[in-house]
């Protein structure tokens, strides 16, 4: 009997697999965050994490072989991602693309008013769109400048990263789900990057941070830490386990993953 | 006469008649220059598709249709407001209105020019200006020119003249319209404009040909612009002939010392199109600048064919023509730049991009570059894509539907384009034709 007070399930992915290419990626991922919580989703080169963030933003070029995610409550699968992204699913791309002559403010403001629509509320005018996006801005230390120019069009690695974390503060999504946030940061812009994102913290909102490397952790304390290894989640702790990944690296994961399994053949 | 001869049959008879009507009186000069054109055509005929230059051009439909010479003097029940409608007016500039290929005086505005300069139609110069026009009409010398300029030549009767002094800045555009209307069938027009601006002079000038509704018609049109010394001019040319329409259009253009000169051609309309540009960099320091848009669907044709010719030192030039290709059309884009021995230090950049919208639409781009001097930068790009699947996603990630965002990108493409029109209401207008235009736009309130 669920105790009162207890939070419903966000997301709940069971046995998801997925190939890209004809090679299968995901190999069986399960996994249930609720909102408030923070998951980080670490992994080394090939395992699938940019996949799983992929997959679950409803990239075409992905195709799930199996498996379900549920969204509060509904087949995340059979929906489209701009239905997705209007329901409050956000990625925050690892390498997000330039667009010359579409302005950063026209694509959120027509990205914040479908997702305002979608839920019935009013669309914001120019003036009440300006004030809100200023106050967002101040979250990630970004120039008002960049606004006006195409989105991502000649900003800097951090410039970008900054502003896909913008974007995520304009349109609040529920679950927010970060694909390297950290990659080709300086320690200067991974402190601002993390400050924005900590800023964003909310018992309504859940958030995947999948990274590489250990030390965005350090700045986005997640509460669960999940590994990810050839295609599923092969052990899962607290954020303890991201000290002891970055200790025995991810060879000493796939060791004692190895050895798990023979232990658990038949003898 | 010999089978092959027929396509050029109906020209050369009309050109009988026709010739028979032209006013004698001082003006034989023209007449020479005339039968001098049309000798070069009855040599040539219509180009076929074993001619390099038309190779990915077939002109068979055109010639199949029995166009006859356009009579003008009507203005065919057309306002100055059904006009302003259509070429987003009011502008403050003069405006020459050409009802199939003659001045409609009745429907234009000529606003009292600065001294000195000319703004009139052709038919007044043959007049009033041989001394400045005959050597502008040699040059493009009759008998060695292509068979559709030489038709215009054979023809020459109408179409707009400005001639600027030196030293003389022009505020104000010079609108030139050329409109065309065939309720009585298929006719032909061939107008031809010459604007000789002067040392140090500066000037708009801006073609638009229009068709009223889908009637059948061929405009035959050649354009004649010489820079002087100095000269600032900036020419835009927007076509919007009927769906069913034939154009051929021959743009010549001569860049004097330092001399700038930018042309913007945008073509919407038109069932088979083919655009000629010429651009010679003259002397030294020249600098030119040639965008292009094309947006075609259905089953229309467009062919852009353009010439660089650094033929002095330190010359620039700068090309940028993008197509949008939906359904089952056809864009040809052949791109021509020449550094000459002479011409070091020469700097020509040329890019023409292209985004297929359907599956059935094909482009042929060919960049070509003929350099004969060591000391110079030249570079060319081509790209025949769809539209950025990368882009897309992001869109629909942050919300975006679908199609709003296929759209978007769309006219994100040809953006750049629209924003080089310096005339403002021109450029307002002529997004708004995009809009309506392009693939399906659902109006995000941005």
């Amino acid at each position: 009997m669920a105790e009162e007070g207890q939070t419903k399930t966000m997301l709940e992915i069971r046995s998801l697999r997925a190939t890209a290419g004809g090679k299968e990626i995901l190999k069986g991922i399960d996994l249930i965050v609720r909102a408030g919580e923070v998951h980080a989703i670490m992994g080394p080169n090939g395992s699938g994490k940019s996949t799983l963030a992929h997959v679950l933003a409803g990239r075409e070029t992905f195709e799930v072989t199996g498996g379900q995610v549920i969204y509060e409550g509904r087949d995340l699968l059979a929906m489209p991602p701009e239905e997705r992204a209007r329901e409050g699913i956000f990625l925050a791309f690892q390498y997000p693309v330039e667009i010359p002559g579409v302005s950063n403010m026209y694509l959120l403001k027509a990205a914040l008013n479908a997702m305002r629509k979608h839920r019935g509320l009013p669309e914001l005018d120019a003036i009440e769109f300006l004030a809100l996006v200023r106050e967002k801005m101040k979250l990630v230390e970004m120039d008002e400048a960049l606004l006006n120019r195409s989105v991502n069009e000649g900003f800097s690695g951090g410039e970008k990263k900054r502003n896909e974390i913008f974007q995520m503060a304009v349109l609040g999504p529920r679950l927010a789900i970060l694909d390297e946030t950290d990659s080709g940061l300086d320690i200067d812009a991974l402190k601002i990057v993390a400050r924005g994102v900590n800023s964003l913290r909310s018992p309504e909102r859940a958030m995947l941070v999948i990274t590489h490397y250990q030390r965005l952790l350090d700045y986005i304390v997640p509460g669960t830490v999940h590994v990810l290894h050839n295609g599923r989640i092969v052990r899962t702790g607290g954020k303890e386990l991201a000290l002891e990944l970055e200790a025995k690296g991810y060879a000493g994961v796939e060791e004692s993953v190895r050895g798990s399994r023979r232990a658990a053949l038949p003898s | 006469m010999p089978a092959i001869f027929e396509d050029r049959k109906p020209y050369l008879d009309a050109f009988a008649r026709f010739a028979r009507e032209q006013p004698g009186n001082g003006r034989a000069w023209a007449g020479v220059l005339r039968r001098e054109a049309i000798e070069r055509f009855e040599q040539l005929g219509f180009p076929t598709q074993k001619d390099e230059a038309w190779r990915c051009t077939s002109v068979a439909p055109l010639i199949r249709i029995p166009f006859a010479l356009a009579e003008g003097g009507r203005t065919e029940g057309l306002t100055a407001e059904v006009l302003e409608r259509l070429t987003f007016e009011p502008w403050e500039c003069s405006h020459l209105v050409f009802v199939n290929g003659r001045f409609a005086p009745s429907l234009s505005r000529v606003r009292r020019p600065p001294a000195g300069v000319k703004v009139k139609s052709l038919e007044t110069a043959l007049r009033q200006d041989r001394d400045r026009l005959e050597p502008i009409l040699r040059r493009t010398a009759p008998t060695q020119a292509p068979a559709f300029a030489a038709l215009n030549a054979a023809f020459l009767r109408d179409g707009a003249f400005v001639d600027i002094p030196p030293g003389t800045v022009l505020e104000e555009p010079i609108h030139l319209l050329f409109v065309s209307t065939a309720e009585n069938g298929p006719t032909v027009s061939h107008p031809r404009t010459v604007a000789l601006i002067g040392d140090r002079s500066r000037v708009t000038i801006v073609e638009s040909h229009v068709g009223i509704r889908d009637d059948v018609y061929f405009t035959n049109a050649a354009t004649t612009i010489v820079a002087g010394a100095g000269a600032i001019v900036d020419h835009t040319k927007l076509q919007r002939e009927s769906v069913e329409a034939f154009h051929v259009a021959n743009l010549d253009v001569e860049i004097g010392r330092d001399a700038r000169f930018a042309s913007h051609s945008i073509a919407l309309g038109g069932h088979l199109v083919r655009n000629d540009v010429a651009v010679t960099l003259a002397a030294e320091g020249g600098d030119c600048v040639l965008n292009g848009l094309y947006v075609t669907s259905g089953r229309q044709h467009v062919d852009n064919h353009t010439l660089i010719d650094h033929a002095k030192p330190h010359g620039t030039s700068r090309e940028l023509y993008k197509g949008v290709l939906d359904e089952a059309s056809r864009g040809v884009f052949d791109g021509v730049i020449i550094v000459r021995p002479d011409a070091q230090k020469s700097d020509a950049r040329q890019e023409n991009r292209n985004l297929l919208i359907s599956e059935e639409a094909l482009v042929d781009s060919k960049p070509t570059l003929l350099i004969n001097n060591d000391d110079v930068k030249c570079s060319h790009a081509a790209t025949i894509g769809q539209l950025d699947e990368e882009a897309l996603f992001y869109l629909r990630s942050r919300g975006m539907g679908e199609e709003t965002a296929r759209s978007l990108l769309i006219h994100a493409f040809v953006s750049d384009i629209v924003s080089r029109i310096a005339v403002s209401p021109l450029r307002a207008g002529l997004e708004c034709l995009l809009f309506i235009r392009l693939p399906k736009h659902h109006p995000v309130r941005a």
